[in-house]
């Protein structure tokens, strides 16, 4: 068996009747990004909070660097923490914030004081150590408190929704940065976010969870593409997933206006018995105009109803089998309302869900 | 092209403002405001008016405050009033003033004040921080303590101190201060803590501090405003406080207020009221200093509580 950095056994957590987190199973690999990602009330921060020893779980384990630390206070995990409110104490200056765990480990003063140079050269906050965290800005701020972890040398780095307090421009600069300091580091992280650029960009792998329950847990490209349910299908990809419900039979995907769409291309991971009803997702960028079209197994002549212009595509929305469906062209080509076109797809690259028990097929 | 359009349109402002309202909209003393000045003025007038009196009496000797015009600003100013309410006034027996009343007070109120914040500092903090099982039946029964009567309680009280051979000495009045103003100070620390972002405590758990160094280095620095606030209310209240003073305090540790009351309500020979008015204000110098000097503060913690460290 290879040695797991994080290892979550059988983890349950109730808050009186209220299932928190239900028999939950979670292996990190050293040195692995792993981003747990879900809507608010899933779970994900409590997991998080879990693995770091600040609640107290109902049942299960958790193993940290092999050692089972399940009982053990979160200074003892071995673990650094980042908050999304930053969480700095506010009457200390930089440099005291940083070196406030290690003084209160008792750890001896040229140490500290080389560990809090170290951080501050990583992060880049050293002309900031004499302030105070009201005199920073939000990004220093979390820059300041990613150092607090940093210090602490540890193996594990958790980071609850750390880029969510920030504005839009800095929240991409410091997801650049913390990729980059993963990079260098190459400590396993654990990333706690409810948005899903961050999730794709930073993670080696993605657990979407829902309810308490990891729905998939797989690489960026495989959530992406490859979604094992509707609640993945539909929680990743914005604008969302197009879903056309209907009939399977064989070969052939009936919608519910009578539309026939052949689907011989696609690779069904279970057989699925004739009449089922299935649900076919496609994406937006999927859905192809112009010459492309001539390939595609599906075709549809379309009316153009609403054209968004986002700068570096264009969406537009129309009906297709009856549904209200969004497609995404380049913002080179130039589309009207109203104007009339043929589109097309291939259903090799959607996906197909079982209506009733909203697996993938 | 921006740049000329931008210029030509400037040029044209001027032609276009028309004759009427323009800028900000002039302020007006209209007849309501005035009224309402005269009678804020009048108000101050009338509640200003018993501490003139007192001021105006004790200026004036017995002679001259037999005329009867309490109003009027002494022909004469004397004080030696104010003397003898501190050095020589008799309380029953003893004729030392309120000096030694003025002593016990200070070390009544200091003690009585250190005492019961630091508790309740620490019971506050514990209530948000640290959730043991309980901690909000705990926090209900304290806050329902505010509403107790101070004489449903009493006379338990005074058996209880009697058992443990406390009744009428220096720590059993600070420990009677300690309860009563355990409800309202740990109701004021908790609120001012629980509004405090809970990942700052998760922080410093994650950092290694346990429950006495996240409390002394974190929590206490940061709870200066709120402390500021707690002080005045225990420093006016404890001061101002006659009821336990007369029933716990014993003779020796007589507060202030105990002991005016004593002058005051002395029935032998003549009432002296100028001895006595100076003796009112004397009690009353102390919490109205705090309140004039933290004024600012009081506020300001009040303030922070309300919203945010």
């Amino acid at each position: 068996m290879t040695q797991h950095s994080v290892s979550i056994r059988d983890l349950s957590l109730n808050f009186g009747n209220v299932k928190v987190l239900e028999h939950l199973d979670l292996d990190i690999a050293q040195g692995e990004f792993i981003v747990l990602l879900g809507p608010s009330g899933c779970g994900k921060s409590t997991l998080l909070n879990c693995i770091a020893g600040l609640l107290d779980v109902s049942d299960g384990q958790i193993f940290i660097g092999g050692k089972n630390v399940t009982w053990e206070e979160p200074k003892d995990r071995g673990i650094g923490m980042v908050f999304q409110s930053y969480a700095l104490y506010p009457q200390m200056t930089v440099e005291r914030n940083l070196s406030f765990g290690l003084r209160v480990a008792g750890m001896k003063k040229d140490e500290i004081e080389r560990r809090v140079s170290r951080a501050a050269e990583i992060l880049q906050i050293q002309p900031l150590l004499q302030r105070k965290p009201v005199e920073l800005s939000g990004g220093q701020r979390q820059r300041v408190a990613i150092g607090r972890a940093l210090v602490r040398d540890v193996d594990v780095f958790l980071f609850d929704e750390p880029l969510s307090n920030l504005d839009a421009k800095l929240r991409s600069d410091l997801r650049v940065e913390i990729k980059r300091l993963h990079q260098r580091l190459k400590n396993t992280m654990i990333y706690v976010t409810h948005d899903q650029i961050e999730a794709l960009t930073l993670a080696d792998r993605i657990a979407v969870m829902k309810n308490g329950v990891i729905q998939q847990l797989s690489d960026p490209h495989t959530i992406y593409n490859k979604p094992v349910n509707l609640y993945v299908a539909g929680f990743i990809g914005s604008p969302q997933m197009n879903m056309l419900h209907g009939t399977l039979n064989g070969d052939t995907f009936t919608a519910e206006d009578g539309t026939v769409i052949p689907v011989g291309t696609y690779e069904f991971t279970t057989p699925a018995a004739a009449g089922t009803k299935a649900v076919l997702g496609v994406r937006p960028e999927h859905i192809v105009l112009g010459d492309d079209v001539k390939r595609m197994p599906f075709t549809q002549e379309i009316e153009i109803e609403i054209v968004e212009p986002m700068g570096s595509d264009t969406l537009a929305w129309t009906k297709i089998a009856g549904k209200a469906v969004t497609f995404r062209v380049d913002s080179d080509v130039h589309l009207a309302v109203g104007q009339k076109l043929v589109v097309g797809f291939d259903p090799a690259r959607g996906s197909i869900f079982n209506s009733e028990t909203t697996n993938r097929l | 092209m921006m740049t000329t359009e931008t210029l030509a349109s400037s040029a044209v402002t001027g032609s276009r403002i028309e004759a009427g309202p323009r800028g900000a909209k002039p302020k007006t003393l209209t007849i309501a405001r005035v009224g309402v000045y005269v009678f804020l003025i009048l108000a101050a007038l009338f509640f200003l008016m018993p501490l003139w009196v007192m001021v105006v009496t004790s200026l004036k000797a017995m002679p001259e405050i037999q005329l009867r015009n309490i109003f009027q600003w002494p022909q004469q100013i004397t004080f030696e009033p104010w003397l003898k309410a501190w050095d020589t006034a008799c309380t029953g027996r003893d004729c030392n003033g309120l000096k030694p009343g003025f002593l016990n007070s200070v070390k009544i109120t200091v003690v009585g004040t250190a005492i019961s914040i630091v508790i309740a500092a620490l019971n506050g903090y514990a209530l948000s921080f640290w959730k043991y099982k309980g901690a909000n039946v705990l926090f209900g029964l304290l806050v329902f303590g505010a509403f107790v009567p101070y004489q449903v309680v009493i006379y338990p009280l005074i058996i209880g101190m009697r058992e443990i051979g406390l009744f009428g000495t220096f720590p059993g009045i600070i420990i009677i201060h300690t309860i009563f103003g355990m409800p309202i100070l740990t109701l004021l620390f908790r609120n001012f803590f629980a509004a405090l972002p809970p990942e700052l405590f998760k922080a410093a758990r994650v950092d290694g501090a346990g429950f006495w160094q996240i409390f002394f280095q974190i929590m206490v620095p940061m709870a200066v405003p709120i402390t500021i606030v707690a002080v005045i209310l225990q420093v006016t209240g404890i001061w101002n406080d006659f009821l336990f003073g007369t029933v716990f305090a014993g003779r020796e540790n007589m507060p202030m207020t105990v002991q005016l009351n004593n002058i005051v309500n002395t029935t032998t020979g003549v009432r002296e009221y100028n001895v006595h008015m100076a003796a009112t204000i004397l009690t009353a110098a102390v919490p109205l200093a705090v309140y004039f000097i933290s004024g600012k503060w009081f506020v300001r913690g009040i303030a922070a509580g309300a919203v945010k460290g």
